[in-house]
């Protein structure tokens, strides 16, 4: 049964240095706030896995969060590149950081095979790609009934696999809907999951064949109201892009990025302040 | 172009939407393929089925995407499904007639690259790397390349290849028993560009109005070869241009980058 809890206790007590941590959703979702509570808490060692790394992960791969990222899509969506994990591949600052590459379906398809206990995926792709050549992890099989050359990848199984959803009931049970990336995969692959939700209600009221994950595969529900901001969150508020557009300016010099994480993660008491200021601010009194 | 009621993007936009057939299954990846779908869909194409690699099947976005995951794609889709399922059953279960890509290199042979330039381990630029591409590449059973045309894009050999054209060309790809053709145009702000049927090296089959043969060799990085007979890309039509302006207008209005009419 998911604990009902703070998100700085989840964090404090499901997030340790040096786990392997998935922080899914596919610009939609996001979980910010539990990024930044990491950050917060000053979490370090990690391999952070996500398709499409974008602000959350360039803040804590500047901050220096993490010494190794698997990735497929790494971009700030719609802006640009993401500066920090440029800076940390091309420079290594803050520190050297490990890069493990793969494509969409390849990644989609590991978080599969780890919710479904597997050892590995098998996918159709990479004849001819460079990618295997960088990647070990990517590796080719026969098919044992028809001996196709089949790709396949390790199964995915983080520590910790943190997302943000709608709504949970009293029970921590978890609903949410609209554009749903892999996230209902990494919470069944991972050996702990922490969701963040905008409200907790009496009842989901949740259609059948809507996506529930029920409180018994979560170790934590915290309320979190705009725990996804600047990204959004299907019903409840749009995306911010003034913040994803500020970002690329904050990010691109060491010296304003540090600055930024210290005044808006490090020295406020939580997310709700970094809240404010998105809320209160034009977009040039955000860098 | 000078005179031109129109710019060289909108050009290349326009020549890109009217390779997408009515009806037709589109993956379609962010930014300049992204609008042409949409522009076909919403002149020559009405029918026509586009899938993004977020979830949304059927995607009819009142205004362009700002990311491949905006809510407008779900909302407006036929259904939207989980990203492995995307992949899995629509892609791979060769439900996807046309991938439509952009990529930051290109080589003669259209193989593709949005990994690095530079070297791999020590990057100049470290790009955002594959995303859906590599088997959007393998899988679609035609792929459509959307670029602008420079000697930086178009080069004689990729840093790094992340998703597969023609290889080394001729038989190359056949051989790799890929489900999909590969590419079948690649349209940039100059001219269209086909493979050759038995080189598979890309060749000009299309030049855009006022484009002269030197401007597209001196945007690429090899000895560009040109068809027997090139033809001149027909200019933008009005509709196009007007649907395309509405567009782009409507699209900058919502995301808060130009003031509402």
């Amino acid at each position: 049964m998911a604990e009902i809890t703070s998100l700085h206790a989840a964090i404090g007590s499901l997030l340790h240095d040096g786990d392997t941590v998935a922080m899914e959703g596919f610009t939609h979702l996001i979980p910010f706030a539990a990024g930044h509570e990491a950050i917060r808490q000053g979490r370090k060692n990690l391999t952070l896995i996500r398709m499409t790394p974008d602000v959350i992960y360039d803040q804590m791969i500047g901050a220096g969060c993490a010494k190794k990222l698997i990735f497929s899509w790494g971009g700030n969506p719609g802006v640009g590149s993401l500066h920090r994990l440029r800076d940390a591949v091309e420079k290594d600052w803050p520190q050297q950081m490990e890069i493990q590459e793969h494509g969409h379906g390849d990644l989609s398809n590991a978080y599969v095979a780890g919710a479904a206990n597997l050892p590995f995926a098998v996918l159709r792709a990479y004849a001819g790609s460079e990618l295997p050549n960088y990647n070990k992890n990517i590796r080719f099989i026969e098919c044992p009934f028809t001996g196709e050359k089949l790709a396949a990848v390790p199964a995915i199984r983080p520590d910790v696999t943190v997302i943000h959803a709608q709504k949970a009931d009293r029970k921590g049970n978890v609903l949410l809907w609209g554009i749903l990336g892999v996230q209902k995969e990494a919470v069944l692959a991972a050996k702990r999951a922490i969701v963040t939700v905008e409200e907790i209600v009496e009842v989901l009221d949740a259609p059948p064949n809507a996506c529930v994950l029920p409180s018994w595969t979560l170790a934590a529900v915290c309320h979190v109201p705009g725990g996804a901001r600047p990204s959004y969150a299907h019903g409840y508020y749009d995306r911010d892009n003034r913040f994803y557009q500020a970002w690329d300016e904050i990010s691109r010099d060491r010296e304003s990025f540090s600055q930024w994480i210290k005044k808006h993660i490090l020295e406020t008491a939580d997310f709700a302040e970094f809240q404010k200021v998105l809320k209160e601010n034009a977009k040039e009194q955000l860098v | 172009m000078s005179g031109a009621n129109y710019t060289t993007t909108e050009m290349m936009t326009v020549a890109a939407s009217r390779l997408l057939k009515n009806g037709a299954v589109c993956f379609v990846g962010i930014g300049l393929p992204s609008t042409a779908a949409n522009l076909a869909r919403l002149t020559h194409a009405p029918d026509i089925v586009l899938i993004y690699e977020s979830g949304p099947i059927g995607a009819k976005p009142e205004v362009l995407p700002l990311s491949i995951g905006d809510g407008d794609l779900a909302e407006r889709a036929d259904t939207v499904v989980s990203t492995p399922e995307i992949f899995r059953y629509w892609l791979q279960g060769g439900r996807v007639d046309v991938g439509f890509l952009g990529a930051a290199q290109i080589d003669k042979f259209a193989n593709i690259n949005t990994t690095v330039i530079g070297n791999y381990k020590k990057p100049a630029t470290r790009l955002p790397g594959a995303g859906g591409a590599p088997e959007i590449a393998s899988c679609a059973k035609e792929v459509v390349l959307v670029l602008k045309q420079s000697p930086r894009a178009f080069v004689q050999k990729l840093d790094f290849l992340t998703s597969v054209g023609y290889l080394d060309g001729g038989e190359a790809r056949k051989k790799l028993g890929l489900p999909g053709k590969g590419p079948v145009a690649v349209v940039t702000d100059l001219c269209i560009m086909k493979p050759d049927e038995t080189t598979k090296e890309l060749t000009v089959v299309q030049l855009h109005p006022g484009v002269t043969r030197e401007q597209v060799q001196k945007a690429t990085g090899w000895e560009i070869k040109f068809a027997m007979n090139v033809k001149e890309t027909p200019a933008p039509t009005e509709t196009e241009l007007r649907v395309l302006r509405d567009l782009l207008q409507r699209t900058a209005v919502a995301h808060g980058q130009a003031p509402a009419a």
